[in-house]
């Protein structure tokens, strides 16, 4: 795996020459290669993790059960593409075990989510039944813990 | 009845010993807030949950009763086996090594064990605080030898047989070195060996940071012809697996010198922490991805900071070892102590003065990079503001 990669996941704010250095490579190969690496759709995006529990947005989260009757050919892609073309749908993962696709939605209150399941979600074709959980807290996210900022406790020893 | 007079009672050894070069500094430090500080000597890494994972397993399982005095027979079985795969040094878990409470105490032992009052023990400096106070405790006297910038710190053989005499008993050897983060690789060590091998000196090779070095594998001075009979290792865990507040750390010693010290640590500590020591195996056994990915993870911060403070006119050597670097701060015609103070008043940006070490340091100021990069950028530029106004 190429540790620039692994750099980019913790920090995406790190600048080419920033990472330039760190890495001990040239500027414009890190360049190239974070190009290529995105033209390759290896790298998909950039975020940033904010935890709006400490913002006065209102917001919802909720994680949303999919049963589905496959569809002959297309397996279940077709209908994970139907549901992630949603904007409210944060996430679609096929999964293994009880259930098939688990979408996770984000929307203002929880009737705005309710509405969307009964509303998008349920009536699509194949869609079997759904079962939907609302987030209540996030504790940890993207490998992010949210909560109060890290203090260092490291004391002064030399 | 008479007050007791504490002055009479107390051994001037003791009362003349200091309790740290730059306490004064630290104290400012801790009374400030917001300040960005890049002092610390530990790492910032939690220690890996595996570790973790086999210390509380082992308070569940209620092992906490004493261990033997060397400490358990499989932890120094797995510090025998990696002392083998590492640095490709045999020592026997039956009668060379011995768990101890920390580096520390490792140093501390190895120098009551061999010291003995008028004995000459040489201490390159710059380098960390004990040295000099515990071999005091001794009677020993100690012989401080400057290591030079324009060396990279390294302990040259001109310096070294200089400070050779008939009295000479110990040579206190630790690399990679804090403050400075120099290493000696085994081309340095061979030409000091040589030396050594006409004496009758004991090497006291602090290697608590072998595992940190960058570039290069590191080379222990016991793994040299016949050097092993003059060695006494002392390493731990805190800085490679990130378990400073565990205190857990380990001599390797011959068997007449190790069977010594070993009485020591028997009467003075009984044995190391039992759940520290049996979390420490797990380290030996499963966590060489961990230490490699925290390594790699202080390489690139090396890379960076060392980068950013020659940008910002801060000339320092490139540190092979360790996690700090040593800039030169003189030339701005403040003190090493002028310097971080004003530094920390002005710009609420702290480094350790370089005196912290021994009067060598003067000039020069240690900088840790046990930091996130982020944190470390913040210090750049609040060090940056600061060198600008004195120039």
């Amino acid at each position: 795996m190429d540790t620039l990669l692994k750099v980019l996941e913790d920090d995406a704010t790190l600048t080419p020459e920033q990472l330039s250095v760190m890495l001990d490579k040239e500027v414009g190969e890190i360049r190239d290669m974070i190009k290529k690496y995105e033209s390759d759709g290896v790298i998909v995006g950039y975020k940033t993790l904010i935890d709006w529990d400490k913002t006065d947005r209102e917001y919802v989260t909720a994680m949303i059960e999919v049963k589905i009757t496959p569809q002959r050919d297309r397996g279940f892609d077709r209908i994970a593409e139907k549901i992630y073309h949603y904007p409210e749908v944060q996430s679609v993962y096929l999964m293994s075990g009880g259930f098939d696709l688990c979408v996770l939605i984000e929307g203002r209150t929880m009737k705005e989510v309710a509405y969307f399941v009964a509303q998008k979600l349920a009536p699509i074709e194949y869609v079997v039944s759904t079962a939907t959980h609302f987030v209540l807290r996030k504790y940890k996210d993207k490998g992010v813990i949210y909560g109060a900022p890290e203090i260092d406790e490291r004391g002064n020893y030399v | 009845m008479a007050s007791i007079d504490y002055e009479r009672i107390l051994p001037r050894a003791v009362v003349d010993m200091p309790s740290s070069g730059i306490r004064k500094f630290f104290d400012i430090l801790d009374s400030m807030t917001d300040v960005t500080a890049l002092t610390v000597g530990q790492p910032d890494f939690v220690t890996p949950w595996k570790i973790r994972e086999a210390g509380i397993e082992s308070l569940v399982t209620g092992k906490t009763y004493y261990t033997s005095n060397a400490g358990t027979m499989e932890l120094r079985r797995e510090i025998s086996r990696y002392m083998s795969r590492r640095f490709d040094l045999t020592y026997a878990p039956e009668h060379e090594i011995v768990v101890t409470v920390g580096g520390s105490e490792a140093i501390d032992m190895a120098m009551r064990a061999i010291l003995e009052p008028g004995d000459e023990i040489i201490i390159p400096t710059p380098c960390f605080v004990c040295y000099e106070p515990l071999a005091r405790m001794t009677g020993a006297v100690p012989v401080i030898v400057e290591t030079r910038n324009e060396d990279k710190f390294k302990l040259t053989p001109e310096l070294l047989e200089a400070a050779i005499t008939p009295k000479t008993k110990m040579l206190v050897l630790a690399y990679p070195n804090n403050p400075t983060g120099a290493i000696m690789d085994a081309d340095d060590l061979e030409k000091i060996a040589k030396i050594l091998r006409e004496h009758q000196i004991i090497v006291l090779s602090d290697e608590i940071y072998a595992e940190l070095t960058y570039g290069q594998r590191h080379t222990s001075i016991a793994s040299l012809p016949e050097m092993w009979e003059r060695t006494v290792v002392v390493s731990g865990f805190s800085k490679a697996y990130a378990m400073t507040g565990w205190r857990l750390g380990y001599i390797c010693a011959p068997e007449p010198l190790a069977r010594q010290m070993l009485k020591l640590h028997q009467y003075a500590i009984m044995c190391a922490p039992t759940t520290a020591q049996l979390a420490a195996i797990a380290a030996l056994r499963d966590c060489d991805e961990d230490v490699a990915a925290m390594t790699a993870e202080y390489d690139r911060r090396r890379r960076y900071i060392h980068n950013g403070l020659n940008a910002i006119g801060l000339d320092a050597f490139e540190p092979e070892g360790a996690f700090y670097i040593y800039p030169h701060v003189g030339k701005f015609g403040l003190s090493s102590e002028e310097f971080c103070e004003r530094l920390l008043y002005e710009h609420k940006c702290a480094i350790v003065p370089g005196v912290a070490f021994g009067a060598s340091g003067e000039g020069f100021a240690r900088i840790s990079y046990a930091y996130s990069v982020k944190h470390i950028t913040e210090a750049l530029e609040r060090i940056e503001h600061f060198t600008k106004k004195l120039s």
